[in-house]
C-alpha cells in the first residue's frame, strides 16, 4: 500500500498561539483514519492546513506524491482532495442538484464564453453533469429531494447532501470533520456503514475528525490522537483505548492513574 | 367582545400619523390638482386616505382570530381614532396660519412650516367648510378603515377580487392623462369621451372598471386559465409559448407609437436602467459583491462613446455609433477588471464602501481640469450624434427606444446563459459562502473578476447608449444617484431576478417620470419604498426562482446504476 497524504512536522501559529505543533502523520491509501483529541486540540485547523485555507507556517504536506502546502484551496481540490465541514456549510440558498453540480468544478472543461453559444460541448457538459448529480444524490439516498433548496432539508439529510458535494469532485482522499455530530446512535452507525461503502466502491482514502469514540473505535483502521497541536498517540484502536497519555488527555491525571490501577488490578 | 383598545388607538394613530405625515411635507397639497375619478377625488385625497385604509387593515389584522363583528367593530374605532392626526392639524393650521395666534410673541409660523397652508384645509374638509368638512373626514376615514379590515377579513376570493379592483380603478384614475393618450391612438373619440372627462375618469366609468375587474379576478380568470395551460399538451404549449413571444414582440414595437414621445422618452430610461440593473444583478445579485460605484462603468461608457464619435473638438476618430460601442462595452471590461484587482480580497461592507469610492473618484477625476483637454472637465463632452440605423436618423426618443430594448434584450439573454451555465452556479455558490465556494475548487479570482467586468461591460453599454441619446455629457450627471437607483431596483425587484430587474425599473424609474410631481419628493419615496420593501416582503416583488432541474424530462434519461438506496 502506498501513503496517499503524509504530513511533515507540520505546524501553525496564531500569533503566540500554537495550533499545530510540528504533527506528523501518513495515511495509507484505501485507509479510513481518524484523528480525535479534545476540544481545541487544533484537529480542525490541521484539516485547513491540509485543504489550503490555512498556511502553515513550517512543514510539508504531500498528496499523491506532490507538495500542497500553501496551494490554494480551490487547486487543492484540483488535486483530488475533498471535504465536508463541522458545521454544516452547504450554499443554502441553492438547490440539492445545484450544490453537487458546484461540488463537480474540478471536472468541468468547457470555457464560460461557450455557455453564451450554448454549443454542443457545452450542452453535453450540462447534460453529464445533471446526470452524475443525480446519481449521487441517488448515492447518498437523497433521491426526490434534488430540487429542495438546501436549507429546507432536514438535517440528516444536510449531512448527506455535503458529503454528496464533497463526492462529486472524485476525490481521492475524503476529509470528514465530525460527519455525526447531531447524530442518534442509530444514524451514527449507518453513516458510519455508509463511508465505509464510499471507501470500498468509490476507491477513496477517508480521513475524519470525530468526537463518537463508538464511531471512531468501530471504523478506523489508524487513529491518532492530538492535545494542544501535538500528536500524544497513534495506533489502531485497541493500542488507542488503552494509552495512558490519551486518558488523560480526555479525563484529566487522575482518572488516568486510577485507570491504570484498575487495569492492573483487572490483569 | 374584548377590545384591546390600547392596540386599536395605536394603530389608529399610526395610520393618522402617516397622513398627518404625508400632508404636512406637502404631498397632500401638490397632488391636488391630480384627480383621481371626476373632479373629487383627488391623488392628494388619497395619500389622506392612506392613514385610514392602514388602520384598518393594522387592527383586523390583529384581530383575525376573535369574532368578525369584534374586528370590524374594532377597525371601525381605529379608523375613527386616525381622524384624530388629521383633526390636529386642522386645528393647528387654524391657530397658528390662519389666526396667526403667537406670531408677534414667537415667530412667524408661516413661514417654518410651509406647507401648512389654508389650502391644505380645504383639501382635507373636502372644501365643505369647518362646520360640514370635518364629520365628512371623520367618516371618510372610517368608511377606509371599514375596506381595510374587509381587504383583511374576507374570504381570500372576495378580498383579492376587492383588492384588484381598487387598485385597477385607482390606477387608471391617476394616470388618466397617459391611459387617455394610449385610448386615445387605439380607439375613436367617443369611447375616450366615454371614460374619461377632461384629465380625470368619469365616475361611471370607475364603477365600471371596478366592477369588471372585481368580477374577472373573482371568477378567477388567471387561475381557470393558468390550469387550463398546465393541462395542455407539450406540443400545444409549445406553440402557445411562441404565439406569446410573437404578442409580446408586436406589443414591444408597438408601444412607443402608442405611449407618444413623452411616455417614449420615460421608456427609454427605463430600459437603459434595465441594461444598467442587469449588469449589477450579475455583481451583486448573482456574485453577492455588494458595489456601489456601479455609475462609473457607466460613466466609462458614456465618455468612451463621447470621445470617439463627438463631432466636436474633442472628439477623436470620428467613429460611428455602431463602431464605438463595442469599443465602449471593451472599455467597460477592462475597467471592470482595473477596479476589480484592488477589491479582490474585500468582502461585504468593505467593499461596498471601496467602490462608492471608486465611484466618487471617476466622477471627480472627470471633473477635474487635469483631464479636461481629453474629456473636457467640467464642460463636458459635446455633440455627440444621435445614431443612425440603415439611414434612419434615431434622434426620436421613440427610435432610442428600440435600441434600449434590443440591448436589454441582449443583455438578458446573455445573463440568462451564464447564469444556467457553470459560471452562474460558481457566482451564486460564491455568493452564498465564499470560503467554501473556493474549497469547493472555484478559483474566486477569475470568478469575481468576470463578474465585475461583464457587469460593467453591461453598464458601459448603457452609458454608450445614454450618451447618443443626450448629445452632450457632463460629469455632474454621473452621480452616485445613479449607482443608488440600480441598486434600488435590484432590490425591490428581487436580487438575482431577471423579471425583477424590469418591474424594479418600471417602479423607481417609469413611475417618477409619469409622476412628475413625485421629482421633489423622489428620494423619500425610494425611502419608504424601500423600507416597506424590506418590512413585507425582503425577497422583491418577482423574486428569483429556484430552477427544477431534478423532476423535468430528463428523468427519463435516468438510467439507475444503484438499485437500491443507500440507507443511511
Amino acid at each position: 500500500m502506498s501513503i496517499i497524504l503524509k504530513a511533515d512536522r507540520v505546524t501553525k501559529r496564531f500569533g503566540g498561539l500554537v495550533a499545530v505543533n510540528a504533527f506528523s502523520f501518513e495515511l495509507e491509501e484505501g485507509a479510513i483514519d481518524s484523528i480525535i483529541g479534545p476540544n481545541g486540540a487544533g484537529k480542525t485547523t490541521l484539516f485547513n492546513c491540509i485543504t489550503g485555507f490555512y498556511k502553515p507556517n513550517e512543514g510539508e504536506i504531500t498528496f499523491d506524491g506532490h507538495h500542497i502546502q500553501g496551494l490554494t484551496p480551490d487547486r487543492v481540490t484540483t488535486s483530488g482532495i475533498a471535504r465536508t465541514y463541522q458545521n454544516i456549510r452547504l450554499f443554502s440558498n441553492m438547490t440539492a442538484i445545484e450544490n453537487i453540480l458546484v461540488g463537480r468544478q474540478p471536472h468541468y472543461k468547457t470555457f464560460w464564453i461557450e455557455a453564451i453559444f450554448k454549443n454542443p460541448r457545452v450542452v453535453n457538459e450540462e447534460k453529464e453533469a445533471l446526470n452524475e448529480a443525480l446519481h449521487l444524490l441517488q448515492y447518498v439516498g437523497l433521491k426526490g429531494l434534488g430540487d429542495q433548496l438546501a436549507r429546507n432539508l432536514p438535517y440528516g439529510a444536510q449531512r448527506r447532501l455535503e458529503i454528496a458535494r464533497a463526492l462529486a469532485s472524485r476525490p481521492k482522499l475524503l476529509l470528514l470533520d465530525e460527519p455525526t455530530a447531531g447524530m442518534n446512535p442509530n444514524e451514527s452507525a449507518e453513516l458510519m456503514h455508509f463511508i465505509r461503502k464510499v471507501r470500498d466502491e468509490l476507491t477513496v482514502s477517508v480521513l475524519m475528525i470525530e468526537h463518537d469514540m463508538r464511531v471512531v473505535m468501530g471504523i478506523s483502521e489508524n487513529i491518532s490522537v492530538m492535545d494542544f497541536g501535538q500528536k500524544i498517540a497513534e495506533g489502531n484502536p485497541k493500542e488507542i483505548q488503552t494509552n495512558p497519555r490519551v486518558i488523560e488527555a480526555y479525563l484529566g491525571r487522575g482518572a488516568a492513574a486510577g485507570f491504570e490501577t484498575n487495569a492492573a488490578s483487572a490483569g | 367582545m374584548k377590545l384591546d383598545w390600547r392596540t386599536i388607538i395605536r394603530n389608529g394613530l399610526l395610520g393618522g400619523g402617516i397622513a398627518f405625515y404625508l400632508s404636512a411635507i406637502g404631498m397632500t397639497e401638490l397632488f391636488s390638482e391630480r384627480y383621481l375619478i371626476g373632479d373629487f377625488l383627488s391623488t392628494g385625497q388619497l395619500f389622506v386616505a392612506i392613514g385610514g385604509l392602514a388602520s384598518g387593515i393594522l387592527t383586523a389584522r390583529g384581530l383575525k382570530e376573535e369574532k368578525h363583528l369584534t374586528a370590524y367593530m374594532g377597525s371601525l374605532l381605529s379608523g375613527i381614532a386616525s381622524s384624530i392626526p388629521i383633526l390636529l392639524l386642522i386645528f393647528l393650521i387654524q391657530v397658528l396660519v390662519i389666526r396667526q395666534i403667537g406670531q408677534d410673541v414667537i415667530f412667524n409660523w408661516r413661514s417654518m412650516f410651509v406647507n401648512l397652508s389654508p389650502n391644505l384645509v380645504e383639501i382635507l374638509t373636502f372644501g365643505q367648510g369647518l362646520a360640514a368638512g370635518i364629520p365628512l373626514l371623520i367618516l371618510a376615514t372610517t368608511t377606509l378603515a371599514f375596506i381595510g379590515a374587509a381587504l383583511v377579513l374576507l374570504p381570500t376570493r372576495w378580498g383579492r377580487a376587492l383588492t384588484n379592483g381598487l387598485m385597477w380603478t385607482l390606477g387608471i384614475g391617476i394616470f388618466s392623462e397617459n391611459v387617455r393618450q394610449i385610448l386615445t391612438e387605439v380607439t375613436n373619440r367617443d369611447f375616450v369621451r366615454l371614460v374619461f372627462q377632461q384629465r380625470t375618469l368619469n365616475p361611471e366609468a370607475a364603477i365600471a372598471i371596478f366592477a369588471g375587474v372585481f368580477i374577472i379576478s373573482f371568477l378567477g380568470v388567471g387561475k381557470v386559465t393558468q390550469s387550463g395551460w398546465a393541462k395542455l399538451p407539450a406540443g400545444q404549449q409549445k406553440q402557445g409559448r411562441v404565439v406569446g413571444i410573437v404578442l409580446l414582440a408586436v406589443f414591444l414595437i408597438a408601444l412607443p407609437w402608442l405611449v407618444g414621445q413623452f411616455l417614449s422618452q420615460a421608456l427609454f430610461l427605463v430600459g437603459m436602467y434595465v441594461m444598467m440593473g442587469l449588469g449589477l444583478n450579475i455583481v451583486v445579485g448573482y456574485a453577492g459583491l455588494l458595489g456601489l460605484g456601479y455609475v462609473a462603468f457607466f460613466a466609462f461608457g458614456a465618455y468612451t462613446m463621447g470621445i470617439l464619435t463627438s463631432t466636436g473638438p474633442l472628439g477623436v476618430g470620428n467613429f460611428n455609433f455602431w463602431t464605438a460601442l463595442p469599443i465602449a462595452v471593451l472599455a467597460g471590461v477592462v475597467w471592470g477588471l482595473v477596479l476589480g484587482f484592488p477589491v479582490l480580497r474585500m468582502r461585504g461592507d468593505y467593499l461596498a464602501i471601496v467602490t462608492l469610492g471608486f465611484g466618487e473618484i471617476i466622477r471627480i477625476l472627470a471633473t477635474s481640469n487635469w483631464l479636461a483637454p481629453f474629456e473636457g472637465g467640467p464642460q463636458g463632452i459635446l455633440h455627440i450624434p444621435t445614431p443612425e440605423f440603415f439611414g434612419i436618423v434615431m434622434n426620436q426618443p421613440q427610435t432610442m427606444y428600440y435600441l434600449v430594448v434590443a440591448g436589454s434584450l441582449l443583455i438578458a439573454f446573455v445573463t440568462i446563459r451564464l447564469r444556467d451555465s457553470r459560471l452562474g452556479r460558481q457566482w451564486m455558490a460564491m455568493r452564498e459562502d465564499e470560503d467554501v465556494a473556493e474549497a469547493m475548487g472555484i478559483n474566486l479570482v477569475q470568478t469575481k473578476l468576470l463578474a465585475f467586468s461583464i457587469g460593467a461591460a453591461f453598464s458601459a453599454m448603457a452609458g454608450a447608449v445614454f450618451a447618443a441619446r443626450v448629445g452632450n455629457i457632463f460629469p455632474h450627471s454621473f452621480n452616485l444617484l445613479i449607482s443608488i437607483n440600480a441598486l434600488s431596483l435590484i432590490i425591490v425587484g428581487g436580487m438575482g431576478s431577471i423579471p425583477g430587474v424590469v418591474v424594479g425599473s418600471l417602479i423607481l424609474v417609469g413611475l417618477p417620470e409619469l409622476l412628475r410631481e413625485f421629482t421633489e419628493y423622489r428620494l423619500l419615496m425610494y425611502g419608504i419604498l424601500l423600507i416597506i420593501m424590506m418590512l413585507f416582503r425582503p425577497e422583491g416583488f418577482l423574486p428569483e426562482e429556484t430552477h427544477k432541474r431534478e423532476l423535468r424530462g430528463e428523468e427519463e434519461e435516468y438510467v439507475e446504476e444503484h438499485p437500491v438506496a443507500v440507507e443511511v
